[in-house]
């Protein structure tokens, strides 16, 4: 099968599944990215069609949403969270250091393909700043180094 | 007796290890041949103390912490499986201090037991509010809970009986109970532990506003930043309709609710109630113009309920002992008890809940030990970034909403985030406009366009120029925001901005301090 052909199967599934659902586009992009780690363009007409929108109503709701994302993402994804309580603990140089460390800014993803870098505006861990998440996993009172190591952990296990 | 270990599964303690030290506990163990029962609880939000690993004894729960994985043999040779002396040994969880001194209502479940277990919530009193409830005429559970005084948890702090009562006296088929957990103030955790410790309490709570107000469906709107909360309430949720706690029948009343869980996409404003509905309808998160009310015309146009995830595990325990139980905490018209989250640059960061009327000095001295950091407090943003920043002079204000609205600050959802003397304010409050512009809905003009306008002129003020021109234009600019955005982000973004300011000139490369705007 090709990819685009994979891609509609998958979406095909995830629109009967949930289109009859009150308010549906947002469960369906949500499964659309679980499932593909991202929205496709491609995918915007055939929602549109389930869904009794129009191209433009879809593509509005996506570009609206910092989570959804139209482009593959790297391997794996880290949110590094830009608030007041991690910038109070030192969060600015984190920031600072993993983007130097990668080599990227937010919303980029590595030459490799093995990180795509996001800001968060709050993970909820404000009592144990700085934090970050890498996709579900969060981490907590994260200092460079600590960032360093996890990283490594994370390249051994992939 | 058998051997009981307690390891907190609350996504803030595995943050900082708790899973290894759970892991490494059932190892170790295994290989002493030692039988125990391993508890993942909810977290007790003594958070420098997580991974706070608690054993039950004959004289109650002994806690050791913060505990990393590496400890674990070391307690193991201190016999700490029956309560033994180790450096990590803390006492008895329940009479430390920072525990003890809390008026726990809300959270008095909370990093008990296994979140999950439909059992041990109805051990520790859960759904006894429910079964009163159920014995209820609805202007009942509504006076109930007008008669506690409890108000809106989210921030706004409007009175939830008045909401209740509009949404029962307006009639429709079809009505809804909404949930807002898009808990995205920064520096506030109090929903997501709710949610992750505790979840039958908001399941419980929104059941009974449903049988109230005559709405059979409720949606729990929850911030896709939280993964550990969605796991946790649709495992609860899952569990409720198994035992007839959700459904057709509730407990064979004849009543009818049904609950179910939906994610937001990252975006602050779909906190806005009105741009949760819209999101929830499946569009962009555009700010409504209100009137009409939700309580009137909510979501799909029907009477809505919205309320946080605090107001609605409040409601629980308000039907279980009454509203004057409930009313009878706090002061002036704050009744009850505020969940505050100590965060930031904090020696010990945590959950406080307290009864109104507590001093913000006492919170970030009696409890907060002073700065992490061990340097002089210089500010502190109460209420989210939407909250102003208070200096030292401000610390004495009482946690009371008209106490701290009296002076220009705002209590929200009681997130307090601490700096220390080498914070720059004026790099915050550039920050604060930043985020608002990439926050923004953009239906609003002020919002959307005076956010930009706004972190451009900070730009310039940090940069030192033109501050003579420039700081007037950043006050105008803060007015426009202030009385001419559609909702609170917009509107109330100029309130740490101009707190910086006013208070910290400095930081802004003015001399003296300036007049309040």
């Amino acid at each position: 099968m090709t990819e685009s052909t994979t891609i509609q199967a998958a979406l095909q599934t995830i629109i009967t599944a949930l289109k009859d659902k009150p308010g549906a586009l947002l469960p369906i992009l949500h499964a659309v990215q679980d499932e593909l780690g991202y929205v496709p363009v491609d995918s915007v007409p055939t929602i549109a069609k389930a869904l009794n929108l129009s191209r433009a109503e879809v593509h509005g709701v996506i570009s609206f949403y910092h989570y959804f994302r139209d482009t593959p993402p790297g391997k794996q994804t880290i949110h590094v969270c830009r608030a007041e309580s991690c910038q109070a603990m030192g969060g600015k140089h984190l920031e600072k250091h993993i983007k130097e460390s990668l080599g990227i800014d937010y919303h980029e993803t590595t030459q490799d393909g093995k990180f795509s870098l996001e800001p968060v505006y709050c993970l909820g861990n404000c009592a144990c700043s700085p934090a970050i998440q890498i996709d579900h996993d969060v981490y907590g009172r994260v200092s460079t180094d600590t960032f360093d190591r996890i990283i490594n952990e994370t390249e051994e296990l992939a | 007796m058998s051997i009981t270990i307690y390891v907190p599964c609350d996504s803030s303690a595995v943050s900082i290890g708790a899973d290894r030290v759970a892991k490494a506990i059932s190892k170790e163990a295994e290989k002493r041949n030692i039988t125990i029962q391993l508890i993942r609880n909810g977290s007790r939000g003594l958070y420098w103390l997580e991974p706070l690993v608690e054993v039950l004894t004959e004289e109650g729960r002994k806690a050791y912490g913060p505990v990393q994985a590496a400890d674990v043999a070391s307690l193991f040779d201190a016999n700490f499986t029956e309560g033994g002396a180790h450096p990590l040994y803390l006492g008895l969880t329940e009479e430390l201090d920072y525990l003890k001194k809390q008026q726990r209502l809300t959270f008095a479940r909370i990093g008990i037991t296994d979140p999950v277990s439909l059992e041990d919530y109805i051990k520790l009193d859960g759904y006894k509010g429910l079964s009163n409830a159920l014995n209820q005429s609805q202007g009942e559970i509504v006076k109930a809970v007008t008669d506690s005084g409890l108000r809106g948890r989210g921030g706004a702090a409007f009175p939830t009986g008045i909401k209740w009562n509009t949404v029962l006296n307006t009639p429709s088929e079809q009505k809804y109970i909404i949930c807002n957990a898009d808990e995205g103030d920064s520096g506030t955790f109090s929903d997501r532990m709710v949610m992750e410790s505790d979840p039958f309490v908001l399941i419980e709570g929104m059941t009974i506003a449903g049988i109230a107000v005559g709405a059979t469906q409720g949606y729990i709107y929850l911030r896709v930043e939280y993964p550990h909360a969605h796991i946790a309430l649709n495992t609860a949720i899952q569990k409720a309709y198994e035992a007839g706690y959700l459904g057709d029948d509730i407990q064979g009343s004849g009543k009818a609710f049904h609950l179910e869980v939906r994610l937001g996409a990252g975006a602050y404003v779909c906190g806005e109630e009105t741009s949760l509905m819209e999101s929830l309808e499946g569009k962009r998160g555009l700010v409504r113009f209100k009137p009409p009310l939700p309580a009137i015309s909510g979501l799909f146009g029907k009477p809505t309920v919205v309320n946080n995830v605090i107001s609605l595990a409040s409601v629980p325990i308000i039907l279980d002992k009454g509203g004057d139980y409930y009313r009878d905490f706090g002061m002036g018209r704050s009744r009850g008890t505020l969940p505050l989250q100590l965060a930031g640059n904090i020696k010990h960061a945590g959950l406080v809940e307290l009864a109104f009327g507590a001093t913000l000095r006492e919170l970030l001295y009696d409890f907060g030990g002073g700065s992490a950091s061990g340097r002089p407090i210089k500010a502190v943003q109460v209420g989210g970034p939407l909250g102003a920043y208070l200096p030292e002079s401000q610390f004495d204000t009482p946690l009371d909403y008209e106490a701290f609205a009296a002076n220009w600050t705002v209590l929200g959802h009681g997130g307090v985030v601490v700096f220390d003397d080498t914070a720059n304010m004026a790099e915050l409050a550039r920050y604060n406009m930043e985020f608002c512009a990439i926050e923004s809905c953009g239906k609003c003009t002020p919002c959307r366009i005076g956010s930009t306008r706004g972190y451009e002129v900070m730009d310039d003020i940090i940069a030192g120029k033109e501050l003579g021109r420039n700081i007037p234009l950043l006050r105008d600019l803060c007015n426009t925001l202030l009385n001419g955005s559609l909702c609170a982000l917009g509107g109330m973004t100029p309130y740490p901005v101009l707190s910086a300011l006013n208070h910290f000139p400095e930081d802004f490369g003015l001399n003296e301090k300036v007049n309040a705007a």
